[in-house]
C-alpha cells in the first residue's frame, strides 16, 4: 500500500502523546496490523526510519505485531482463520467466504523515558 | 512508479522529479542522507477555519508534517530537536495508545458523512485502475441523469483534464491534483466539497486516483465504493486486488463492446468478483454504447432514494 502515508498517520499520533514534558525519548512503538491490511512490513519499516527523523520518537524500535484474519464462510456458517483473502472456508471448503477482521492498523502503546 | 508503494516518483515544488528508495538489508554500518520527501499542494484557494455544519476543524487539527524545501528544492528531515538525552533518566514507562493509525483520516471522513448525510446526497466513491473507463462512465451518467442535481470530485495525480471533460457536460465539477499522492483522503473530499456547495438530495461522484491498491483503506465519507473494471484487463484483476473489490458495493464491467474482439469471459470475471467479495452487485456495460446503461441509473437512483427516504 502506501506505507508512507501510514507513517506519517502514525507520527501525528505519537507527536500528540509524546508532547507531554516529561516525556523526553520514545524508545519502542507496538503498531498491531491485521493480516488483510494490505500493509508491507519491510515498506512501512523503511518509512518509519524516514518519517521519524527529527521526532522524539526518531530511532525507536518499530515491533508490528501480527494480528490474525478471520472469515465468515457464507455457506457452512463457521467463522475461521484464514491466511490469504482467497482461502477457502477451512471447515466445509467453500469458496463463498467474507473476511471480517484483518484490516487493523493500530498503534498499541509505546514505551517512553 | 514505485514498486513497493504503487506512487509515482517524488516531485519537488520545482517539478523536479527526485525519485524515492525503498529498503534493502546491509549488514555493515553506513550512514547516508535522505532527499526523501513530500509535497502537499493544493491547487484551490480554502480556508482553514471553515465549518461544515455542525463539523469544524481548524488549522491545528491539520498538524501533517510539512517540510520545507531548500534552495534546491530538496526537503529534509531530522533536522528538529529530537535526540534529546537526559543525564538521570533512565527508567522506561509503557504508554497505552491504542489509537487507529487512520484515525485522522476517520475523522475527516466522518464529518464529511455527516455534511452529506444532512443534506441527503448520496455519495458514490468511483475506484479503478487506471484507463477502466471512469470518466467516459461518468460523462454518460451525468448526460442520463439529466436535470438530477450533482457533482464531481475528480482525483488525479496531474491535470485537470477530467474537470474539464465533466464540466462540458455541464455538471459541477472539482479537481484535487494529489501531487505524489496515490489515493484521495477523507481531507482532501472535505474541501473539495466546501466549494461544491451541493443540493438537496443531489448525486455526488467522487472519481478516486486509477489506482487499485491504496484508495481501498481510505474512507472518504462515500455511502459505498464501486469498482470498475474494464473486460480488456483481465478476468484475474480481483484476485490480484482483492482488497479494493472486497471493500466494494458494486462491480461495473466496463467496455462490454470490446468483449467479442478480446477473447474475455464474462462469467469468470462474476465468479472471481464473488470469490473476493460474495456480496458485491455487477452491472456489465458499456459506457460507450450505451448497453447496460439502464441498470446502472436505476441502481443509482434506487440507493439514492432509499437514502432519502430512509
Amino acid at each position: 500500500m502506501h506505507e508512507m502515508s501510514l507513517v506519517e498517520g502514525m507520527r501525528t499520533i505519537i507527536d500528540r502523546v509524546a508532547a507531554d514534558p516529561g516525556i523526553v525519548r520514545v524508545t519502542r512503538v507496538r503498531v498491531e496490523i491485521g493480516r488483510f491490511a494490505g500493509v508491507e512490513k519491510a515498506a512501512l519499516s523503511f518509512a518509519w526510519d524516514v518519517v521519524m527523523h527529527g521526532s522524539k520518537a526518531e530511532g525507536a524500535a518499530l515491533e508490528i505485531i501480527d494480528l490474525p484474519g478471520t472469515a465468515l464462510c457464507y455457506d457452512c456458517g463457521a467463522t475461521a482463520q484464514i491466511e490469504s483473502r482467497l482461502d477457502p472456508c477451512p471447515v466445509c471448503g467453500s469458496g463463498k467466504v467474507m473476511p471480517e477482521q484483518g484490516d487493523e492498523m493500530r498503534i498499541k502503546d509505546m514505551e517512553v523515558i | 512508479m514505485c514498486s513497493v508503494c504503487g506512487c509515482s516518483d517524488i516531485v519537488t515544488a520545482d517539478g523536479k522529479s527526485v525519485g524515492h528508495a525503498h529498503s534493502h538489508d546491509h549488514d555493515h554500518p553506513h550512514d547516508h542522507g535522505h532527499d526523501h520527501g513530500h509535497h502537499h499542494a493544493h491547487d484551490h484557494a480554502h480556508s482553514h477555519d471553515h465549518v461544515h455544519g455542525e463539523y469544524k476543524h481548524g488549522h491545528d487539527e491539520h498538524g501533517h508534517h510539512h517540510p520545507q524545501p531548500d534552495a534546491r528544492g530538496d526537503h529534509h528531515y531530522g533536522t528538529g530537536a529530537a535526540g534529546v538525552s537526559v543525564p538521570g533518566m533512565s527508567q522506561s514507562r509503557l504508554i497505552e495508545v491504542e489509537t487507529a493509525i487512520l484515525s485522522k483520516n476517520d475523522t475527516f471522513a466522518a464529518g464529511n458523512r455527516r455534511v452529506l448525510d444532512a443534506l441527503e446526497v448520496f455519495a458514490v466513491n468511483l475506484v479503478s485502475s487506471p484507463g477502466s473507463g471512469k470518466t467516459t462512465l461518468l460523462c454518460e451518467t451525468i448526460k442520463r441523469l439529466g436535470d438530477v442535481p450533482l457533482a464531481v470530485i475528480e482525483g488525479d495525480q496531474q491535470t485537470a483534464n477530467d474537470a474539464e471533460r465533466i464540466r462540458a457536460t455541464g455538471a459541477r465539477a472539482v479537481q484535487i491534483n494529489t501531487g505524489k499522492g496515490c489515493h484521495l483522503d477523507g481531507h482532501m473530499v472535505g474541501h473539495a466539497l466546501d466549494q461544491l456547495r451541493l443540493r438537496q438530495g443531489a448525486f455526488l461522484f467522487i472519481e478516486n486516483v486509477g489506482n487499485l491498491v491504496c484508495p481501498a483503506a481510505f474512507d472518504l465519507g462515500e455511502d459505498c465504493k464501486v469498482a470498475i473494471l474494464s473486460v480488456t484487463e483481465g478476468e484475474d484483476k480481483p484476485l490480484k486486488y482483492p482488497d479494493m473489490f472486497t471493500a466494494s458495493t458494486l462491480a461495473i464491467l466496463n467496455k462490454t463492446d470490446l468483449a467479442p474482439h478480446c477473447d474475455v469471459d464474462l462469467d469468470l470475471y462474476a465468479a472471481n468478483l464473488k470469490r473476493v467479495n460474495p456480496d458485491i452487485e455487477i452491472i456489465a456495460l458499456s459506457a460507450r454504447t450505451g448497453e447496460g446503461m439502464d441498470r446502472w441509473i436505476e441502481w443509482l437512483t434506487a440507493r439514492r432514494d432509499a437514502k432519502r427516504t430512509g
